[in-house]
Parts: C-alpha cells; structure tokens; sequence
C-alpha cells in the first residue's frame, strides 16, 4: 500500500511575494547623484600681495544685504534680471582687451553689446565682483552665482553656435568623450577663453 | 499500484521551486549594493537650494562631503549653521583636518582632483560657509562644489 504523503506546503506564491519585495526596493531606492555648482576657490595671496588697480567700469558689483535684497550696480534689482544685466555688462566690450602673455587681445569683435564707454572693455577684463552679508541666506546666495553662471553659458553658447553651429554644452560633451581630439580641444578651449568666468567673492560685510 | 500510475500520465510541470530562490537572490543583491548614506547625519536632512547650472560630480572617492545644516540634537541650538564632519557635529576650525584625513585617504596624483562638496541648507548663512571656504584656502583644496538639485530652466 501507497504511504499517505505529508502535504507539502504551496509555494508557487513564493515568487510573487518575492517579486513585490524586489519591485519595491527597485522603485525606493533612488541612487542619488549628487550634483552641485562647481566652483574654484582662488590660492591663498602671499602676503606681500598688492591687488592689481582695476577700472571701475570693468567691475560689476553685487550685494546681497543680509534680508536678501539685491543690489546691482548701486541699484535694487530682481534676481530674475540679473542674468539680463550681467550679459549686457559683460558683452558691452567698450575697449581694449587686456594683454595676454604679450599678446595684445585687441577690441572684442564677438561683443554684441552697446561698446559703451561706462561699462566693460572686453570679456577677459569684466569682472564680477559678488559681496554678500554673513547673514544672508545660502540659498540666495547660489541662486545670484546660478544666475551669473547662466549668463556666461548663454554667452558661451552663443559664440559657440556663430563659431562652429554647435551649442557649447554638446561641443564640451564631445570632448569629455574624447580627449585626444586637438580640434575640439582647440574650439572648447577658444570659447572658453572668449568669456572666460570671473566671478569673484568680496570679503563679507557684518 | 494501478491507480497511482493512471496520476502520473501527461505533460509534467516546468519545476519552479527554484524560481523564489533566484528572485530572493536579486532582492538581497539590491538591498545590499544600494547603499543608502554612508555616514549618519547628525543634523535634519539638508533642503539643497536649486539650481540650473549644476555639473555631476564625478569620481566618488575622491568627494569630501562637509554638511551644514540644523542639528538633531536640540543642544546645539536650532540655528541652520552647525557643520558636520565625517559623523559629529564640529567648527570650522576641523575643516583643515578633516581634509587632510581624506587626502592621506587616497594616491599623491589623485590629491589635486579631490573634491570639496558642501552639502547646506537653504536657509544657512553665507557667513558659515565663507569660513569653511578661508579654511579650505588655507589647506589649498581649491575644488568646492555647492550641492544643488537641478531645476529645468
């Protein structure tokens, strides 16, 4: 006679329990990436170090007042011109370029802005000078850098689709993907160069 | 005996006893690579301010992550400026040695690409972070980059 089987348990609904699980951690688990503005401090100055004298009109000042308010240029402004402002300051290209290596960079000839002779020289000479309160909000203050970094892209971006037809971020994607290429190198190189990013942190006020 | 055997006829089932095996395996190897944060944070999750021009930050461990933001821990005050290094709560005067930490951490060529990533709160002040800054100039670790989330233009 046939021994009486012990009744195994069903496990057929095993896998979809197990399914659940693994769709639910697959969906919870967000690999963050982490992103953020990056951004070169300048070297510690030795201290025997005397600042170079710079034209006014080549300085485009930024405050931040510690109840985060604005102020461009001597004026309240909204952060959402700022951009705005900052194009115009450093496209005017109102002069002389300053002088590389010896070379004499000339007058901008890629400038579209108004050549006004109350505000920035050329790209290479205008300055962004951000002065912030030690009380302002950290949130302002990266979204008056974000707005500045944007200006500059818009530029680069511009001179890069006159220049060679390729939005710049594309032209530096390609060469990020291939570093040996002199050609790209050379063009990334040159925008970069044509407005190059001069922001610079002023001592904080109290 | 004749009964049994009348049972056993037809197509015999593909055997799926292995099948919760495998997909246990591929659960418990997500739970284990998805790490969910390395160090614990002493301080309330920062909120990141946004921004449209941030870049990824590449070569994990090369990235030194400084968190400024309002403690847990209510004796340290509720104000948004306490920094965090590695897992406690410090001043800006450990920043230095916090860095040199991670740098003996990794190769001599590797130093010059290790990376600053400031990880603070919206509402923190520039003040907090302008001193973290000084003190970074001072070891030379130029690279910093302001953690953000991205927004669509």
């Amino acid at each position: 006679m046939a021994r009486r089987e012990t009744p195994e348990i069903n496990a057929g609904s095993m896998a979809d329990i197990a399914f659940l699980l693994l769709i639910f951690f697959l969906v919870t688990t967000t690999m963050n990436v982490d992103s953020g503005v990056s951004k070169k401090l300048s070297e510690k100055p030795p201290a025997d170090y005397v600042p170079p004298i710079i034209k006014e009109k080549n300085i485009f000042e930024v405050n931040i007042n510690r109840n985060n308010e604005l102020l461009v240029e001597g004026e309240r402004m909204d952060i959402k011109d700022l951009q705005e402002a900052a194009i115009t300051f450093i496209d005017n290209g109102g002069g002389e370029g300053k002088i590389e290596k010896g070379v004499a960079t000339g007058p901008c000839t890629y400038c579209k802005g108004e050549r006004s002779e109350k505000s920035s020289d050329h790209p290479n000479k205008a300055i962004i000078s951000v002065q912030s309160d030690r009380l302002t909000e950290y949130g302002m203050y990266l979204a008056v850098q974000d707005q500045l970094l944007r200006a500059y892209r818009e530029l680069r971006n511009r001179l890069s689709m006159e220049k060679y037809k390729t939005p710049f971020p594309e032209l530096e994607e390609a060469y990020k993907k291939d570093k040996q290429n002199e050609s790209l190198k050379k063009k990334v190189e040159d925008i970069k160069i044509s407005y190059p990013q001069i922001i610079s942190d002023a001592e904080p006020t109290n | 005996m004749s009964k049994f055997r009348k049972k056993k006829k037809g197509m015999p089932a593909v055997n799926t006893a292995a099948l919760p095996d495998i997909v246990f395996m591929l659960l418990f190897f997500f739970m284990v690579t998805t790490t969910m944060r390395e160090t614990d944070l002493k301080i309330d999750n920062p909120r990141l301010p946004s921004a449209s021009e941030v870049k990824k930050l590449e070569h994990k461990s090369l990235v030194s992550t400084i968190y400024i933001g309002k403690a847990k821990d209510l004796k340290y005050g509720s104000s948004f400026n306490r920094i965090q290094l590695n897992d406690k709560i410090s001043t800006a005067d450990e920043v230095p040695a916090f860095i040199i930490n991670a740098r003996s951490k990794v190769s001599e060529a590797e130093v010059p690409f290790m990376t600053t990533s400031i990880k603070a709160d919206k509402e923190s002040s520039v003040g907090t972070i302008i001193d973290i800054r000084l003190k970074l100039r001072d070891v030379n670790a130029l690279k910093i980059s302001y953690s953000a989330s991205k927004t669509a233009d």
